[in-house]
């Protein structure tokens, strides 16, 4: 009965260069990560450590080398049907209005144009965008670009929903004003969330639970931890709070290695 | 009175048509006889003969419009050749270009042929289409698609191939199937590209046409400058040029509006209003 929402069993993704076959990366390696129905993971790593490849799989856009994905205990074949993406880069529709982005999904699916148009614009009022949806995304400030993302993810109810570093770009006070926006969303719905992110401290406000990926190449999980800080939580306060100041503690310890390794490496390749 | 009239943005149209009437005044005094003693011919007639005059060009192309109304027929039958080959060339551009662009392996096996044929110099194909097709609107129509048909096809091409992978995997992420993104992913991408090639692809769809008349044709502005020339009437050439440039002038302000309506899309620098 309870399945988990998304399953990875033992992903191993290797990265074949197309000139020269030879040459390889392992980006992850034998990576086994549940996720509840409802539930929020975060997985935090240092950069370059295959994060977004992971998410990927999961979303079926990148098939694994080996490994099994299940999506509410069926086997993952194609596209995952029932997660939404948020991107970590611009995904808009450059050619479409915002509403036109936020509608594109339900249009994809066959919904009628009347009734796409009215629940998108429903969408756009909810993610603060009411008045907007007749701009085009290149008159829209970075965050309200990531707003419309937001609601045209949304809009399609998934049951996953999977984000990408959505926020990296947006500025500090913008960003926690988007933490605090997605964890209300999420409240209401409970949707099961796999959240990316190179951020402990975002990681750890949001999350149910943290898993930390080790120094790429060939990354995998090295600690997992359950974050039992009360909700509903505010992004901004919950960092003052001794309990988080010890998971964050706790966290950085094993993090603080594979972040200078991942940093080390990157330095000698440049 | 010079401050009314220093070269800025409100003069702007001032200036232009004062280097205009500049360009006629120098171009009449020197080739009307008895205004300037001949400089380079021994004759004060022969300047004239080789360069026309402006009034007697002016005259001219009066005639064609007001008093003998009977260049309607010939611009429209250029203008037809011209809209033509332009839509004919967009459509198997477009269609050819998002083919080879989404299937490597027949791009792979066509690309020395493509290259080949946009090499080759294809106004040197006008006498074989004017033997295929005839004298009439179909050999222009073909000139100008083949002119046409290779810049819209690579811009396609190139646009269909930089599509932004994320939009890609987003659109797929959203549900679109191969259609869907067909329709609403790489032809919105491709048509950025082929508008941006507008005014070059109009510009040479009326190379064709015009090129196309003047190897051959009983109809057209080319076929008037054809026949002018025959009896060294240098005159109705010089008022057919000059009508064919003020034609091109209407056509990419044509294609101007249109442009910058379909394109409202995309970013422009410095799109601030000032208050």
């Amino acid at each position: 009965m309870n399945a988990p929402a998304l399953s990875l069993t033992g992903i191993t993704c290797t990265f074949v260069s197309r000139d020269v076959r030879s040459q390889r990366y392992t980006a992850v390696r034998d990576v086994t990560l549940d996720v509840a129905p409802g539930e929020f993971v975060s997985v935090v790593g240092p950069t370059g450590c295959g994060k977004s490849t992971l998410l990927n799989v999961a979303a079926g856009l990148l098939e694994p080398s080996a490994g099994t994905i299940h999506v509410f205990g069926e086997p993952l074949a194609g596209i995952n049907g029932r997660a939404g993406y948020m991107f970590q880069s611009e995904a808009l529709m450059p050619w479409r209005t915002a509403l036109g982005n936020v509608m594109a999904g339900l249009e994809f699916h066959g919904v009628d144009p009347q009734e796409a148009g009215a629940r998108a614009d429903e969408w756009l009022k909810r993610v603060g965008l009411g008045g907007f949806g007749d701009r085009y995304p290149h008159q829209l400030s970075g965050g309200m670009r990531k707003r419309t993302s937001l609601a045209q993810t949304l809009v399609l109810d998934p049951d996953i929903i999977l984000m990408d570093e959505p926020f990296s770009a947006l500025d500090i006070q913008t960003r926690q004003l988007m933490e605090n926006e997605v964890l209300e969303l999420w409240a209401a719905k409970r949707k099961a969330v796999l959240f990316i992110t190179h951020d402990l401290d975002e990681a750890i406000a949001m999350s149910d639970r943290v898993v930390v990926l080790s120094a790429g190449p060939a990354s995998h999980p090295i600690g997992e931890f359950v974050i039992d800080l009360p909700r509903p939580r505010d992004v901004a306060e919950v960092r003052i709070t001794p309990r988080f100041i010890e998971l964050h503690r706790a966290i950085w310890n094993v993090m603080r290695e594979e972040v200078l390794k991942g940093y080390a490496q990157q330095k000698l390749a440049a | 009175m010079w401050k009314f009239i220093r070269p800025r943005a409100g003069t702007l149209r001032f200036w232009q048509v004062l280097v205009l009437v500049v360009i006629f005044v120098f171009w009449w005094a020197m080739t009307t006889p008895g205004v300037i003693p001949p400089l380079m011919f021994e004759n004060d007639r022969q300047a004239s003969f080789f360069f026309g005059e402006p009034i007697k060009i002016v005259v001219r192309i009066w005639d064609w419009f007001v008093t003998d109304r009977d260049i309607y027929g010939h611009l429209w039958v250029t203008l037809l050749e011209t809209v033509l080959a332009f839509l004919l060339g967009t459509a198997a551009g477009l269609v050819i270009g998002m083919w080879l662009a989404l299937s490597p392996i027949a791009a792979a096996i066509l690309d020395p042929y493509i290259k080949a044929m946009n090499s080759m110099p294809r106004v040197i194909l006008a006498p074989i289409f004017a033997v295929w097709f005839g004298l009439g609107i179909a050999s222009k129509v073909a000139l100008g698609f083949t002119l046409v048909f290779f810049i819209v096809f690579f811009n396609v091409y190139q646009g269909v191939k930089e599509v932004s992978p994320t939009v890609l995997a987003n659109a797929r992420m959203l549900g679109a199937g191969r259609n869907q993104l067909l329709r609403h992913v790489y032809l919105p991408s491709a048509m950025s590209w082929v508008f941006s090639s507008l005014h070059t692809s109009v510009g040479l769809a009326f190379v064709g046409a015009v090129v196309g008349e003047y190897l051959g044709s009983s109809r057209g502005v080319g076929y008037l400058i054809l026949q002018a020339e025959g009896t060294f009437d240098i005159n109705t050439v010089m008022a057919g040029i000059l009508v064919l440039t003020a034609f091109a002038l209407v056509l990419d302000w044509v294609v101007g509006r249109a442009e910058s309506h379909l394109m409202r899309w995309q970013p422009r620098a410095g799109e601030t209003e000032k208050l």
